[in-house]
């Protein structure tokens, strides 16, 4: 494997969980709800999946009881939130906070055993094409999910009935209750999805990343995906760059530092930060569509009138 | 029923002072961990001295701990609820807790406190810390004869001065064997990620290093090595069990010893501060077994171990070149303790800048 292709094939897998959570994020945020539990979702589907694939030795059954944790985490964000009508911002953080603790007595008896891993994709033939075999066709399965679920979502919003009802809900509850959409259900939806795809990145972590179960092992990558969806301007295709921007610009920087330039590691590490903050705010300078992207009912409780 | 009220109170005081009096004869002794004790690395090793406090001293002696205290402001108010539960002695071991347990100790005079790598002593207040630079200069003798490329990668977490001393103790064993030996440096700024360390590690090897050691406190790093098929080295404990083709040898920390002694002190009341910086003489510093390598490579290791162990050999014995080629300890010399303690500087030959 030459060096090019071990630099992409790690840029890869540093930015597939951020983009798994924040693809899932997008959605939510799209149908007017605002999620700020994506590190909970994320670290209960990690030890979840991690759980799951060491008792059975499945690692396909890790990546699905992860998606359930998510969505169950979730869901509970949910009930809170659509049902309850509580605060969405304190519920989003209260989640994290829950998912991380609880997280770390579930795995308790998990620490240090070894993990199962994923294992990549190889098709003959052509996983053995020179440069692009291993980039194209021999990637672990989350990572084409992990595309799949972008180009859908890119799709999906933008092009069936389904995107426009989500939008519709986003944009203005009142009206789209109006015309006879139940606004709850849908949003209901979208936090389920929202937490599947961020317990997919927490499996990615725990079964593909470092495959162990580690407390606090998202290490703050929930937000990092939450920070994506906003500069994205909650378009999916900006938010795909972004997220590969980021792995790719982190990954650069310690390819750096090995190669002994002189420039300190910590403006390095601050660097991935600082390159999608800058990417994403020059291509959203055109204005009209950001204001057309914005969820205009984000972050509120809707209760119907009547 | 005023009387009923007085004999009440006085029950509850009678058992209140005999609860106390039992509390005072059984010394209770709190840890505040940075991580969890599964972590297989630095708590780990932390926990398995508290174990051992706890099999010596039997029933004399209660063991508290608490993990995953993060340093700052809450690492102050759990130090506090230690003390004002009753324990007489606190050991807080982690770097940062350095203000945090200074400020606790000045309200608790009474309440004996070890910070672990620390600097800042009060009458209250002892520092203790490990030579582990000696298990690194054995494993960069291990590295620099076991590599074929000749290059090693080095994963930092933070360029403090225990970090960089082992990071020049690595170098300096190895440039014993091959003198060309090239260390490539890459800091990710953090003592525990586990996704970052093993992207450190990737890259590492993809820039040619065939060896690959850490100073940061996850099994990431080693089992990266493991799928990569280089070799690596396991860092605080041993981690052979995360890489069984990988690893050569580990540095393990031991605190055991220490932490009965330091418990029997308060217990007897010889306890004063002190600063301890123990290595291999004090077995504070072990090698775990030195595995998947040549019986010529063992030999050595081996012998270098118990020649440091014996004072017979420092890894900072003259002449010690610093980065700009100035001389900083010559022929005889050895690096004083006070540079030592504060490097801030690489020795020739770090392929990386402070």
């Amino acid at each position: 494997m030459s060096p090019y292709e071990a630099i992409l094939l790690t840029i890869i897998t540093a930015s597939t969980p951020l983009l798994l959570a924040a693809i899932g994020e997008l959605v939510v945020e799209r149908s007017g709800v605002l999620n700020l539990g994506i590190e909970g979702m994320m670290v209960m589907g990690a030890v979840c999946g991690f759980a799951a694939a060491h008792m059975t030795g499945s690692p396909w059954l890790g990546v699905l009881a992860a998606t359930f944790a998510g969505i169950a985490t979730a869901l509970l964000f949910g009930l809170l939130t659509q049902t309850l009508m509580t605060n969405q911002v304190a519920t989003g953080l209260s989640i994290t906070l829950l998912g991380l603790g609880l997280s770390g007595l579930i795995g308790n008896s998990f620490v240090g055993l070894p993990g199962v891993k994923l294992t990549h994709v190889f098709i003959p033939w052509l996983s053995d094409l020179p440069y692009v075999g291993r980039l194209v066709f021999g990637q672990d399965p989350l990572v084409y999910i992990s595309i799949v679920l972008t180009a859908g979502v890119a799709y999906g919003l933008n092009h069936t009935r389904a995107g426009l009802i989500i939008r519709a809900v986003g944009q203005n509850h009142h009206s789209a209750h109006a015309l006879g959409y139940r606004v709850i259900a849908v949003r209901y939806a979208c936090i389920a999805f929202g937490g599947a795809t961020s317990g997919l990145a927490g499996a990615y972590l725990s079964l593909v990343y470092t495959p162990q179960w580690i407390e606090n092992m998202t290490a703050g990558r929930g937000w990092i995906a939450l920070a994506l969806v906003v500069f994205s301007t909650w378009m999916p295709g900006r938010l795909a760059a972004g997220a590969y921007l980021f792995g790719g610009v982190w990954i650069l920087g310690l390819y750096a530092q090995g190669m002994g330039v002189g420039i300190p590691s910590q403006l390095l590490s601050s660097l991935p930060y600082v390159a999608t903050i800058l990417a994403l705010i020059i291509i959203s300078t055109n204005r009209r569509l950001s204001v057309i992207n914005t969820p205009a009912s984000l972050g509120q409780g809707f209760v119907p009138d009547r | 029923m005023n009387k009923l009220l007085k004999g009440a109170a006085g029950i509850a005081l009678v058992s209140a002072l005999s609860i106390s009096a039992i509390a005072a004869d059984k010394l209770k002794v709190g840890f505040i961990y940075i991580g969890p004790p599964g972590d297989h690395g630095w708590t780990y090793q932390h926990d398995q001295g508290r174990l051992a406090v706890d099999a010596h001293f039997g029933d004399q002696v209660e063991t508290v701990f608490v993990e995953n205290v993060p340093e700052g402001p809450d690492a102050e108010r759990t130090i506090t609820r230690l003390a004002r539960q009753g324990a007489g002695l606190i050991f807080t071991t982690s770097f940062g807790y350095m203000d945090p347990t200074l400020n606790v100790a000045a309200k608790f005079p009474d309440v004996k406190f070890e910070h672990a790598t620390g600097y800042q002593r009060t009458d209250n207040v002892s520092t203790y810390g490990a030579r582990f630079y000696e298990g690194r200069y054995v494993i960069g003798q291990i590295a620099a004869k076991t590599s074929k490329s000749g290059v090693a990668g080095y994963i930092g977490s933070f360029p403090i001065p225990e970090v960089v001393r082992g990071i020049n103790a690595f170098l300096l064993g190895a440039q014993t064997v091959n003198p060309d030996f090239k260390l490539k440096v890459v800091w990710v700024n953090s003592w525990f990620d586990p996704g970052r360390e093993a992207d450190a590690a990737k890259v590492l090897i993809s820039q040619g290093a065939d060896i690959i050691t850490q100073h940061t406190d996850s099994t990431a790093a080693v089992q990266v090595a493991e799928e990569q098929g280089v070799n690596a080295f396991g860092q605080a404990s041993d981690m052979a069990a995360f890489a069984p083709n990988a690893l050569l040898t580990s540095i393990i920390d031991n605190w055991a010893d220490y932490y009965i002694a330091r418990t029997q002190a308060v217990m007897d009341g010889s306890w004063v501060s002190t600063d301890t910086f123990g290595g291999m003489d004090a077995n504070m510093v072990e090698m775990g077994p030195y595995i998947n390598m040549p019986a010529d490579v063992k030999a050595m290791a081996e012998a270098t171990a118990a020649a440091i162990k014996a004072g017979e050999l420092h890894p900072f014995a003259g002449p010690v070149y610093k980065q700009d080629g100035s001389l900083a300890a010559a022929e005889g010399e050895i690096v004083d303790l006070g540079s030592l303690l504060g490097m801030d500087w690489y020795v020739q030959g770090v392929d990386d800048q402070l």
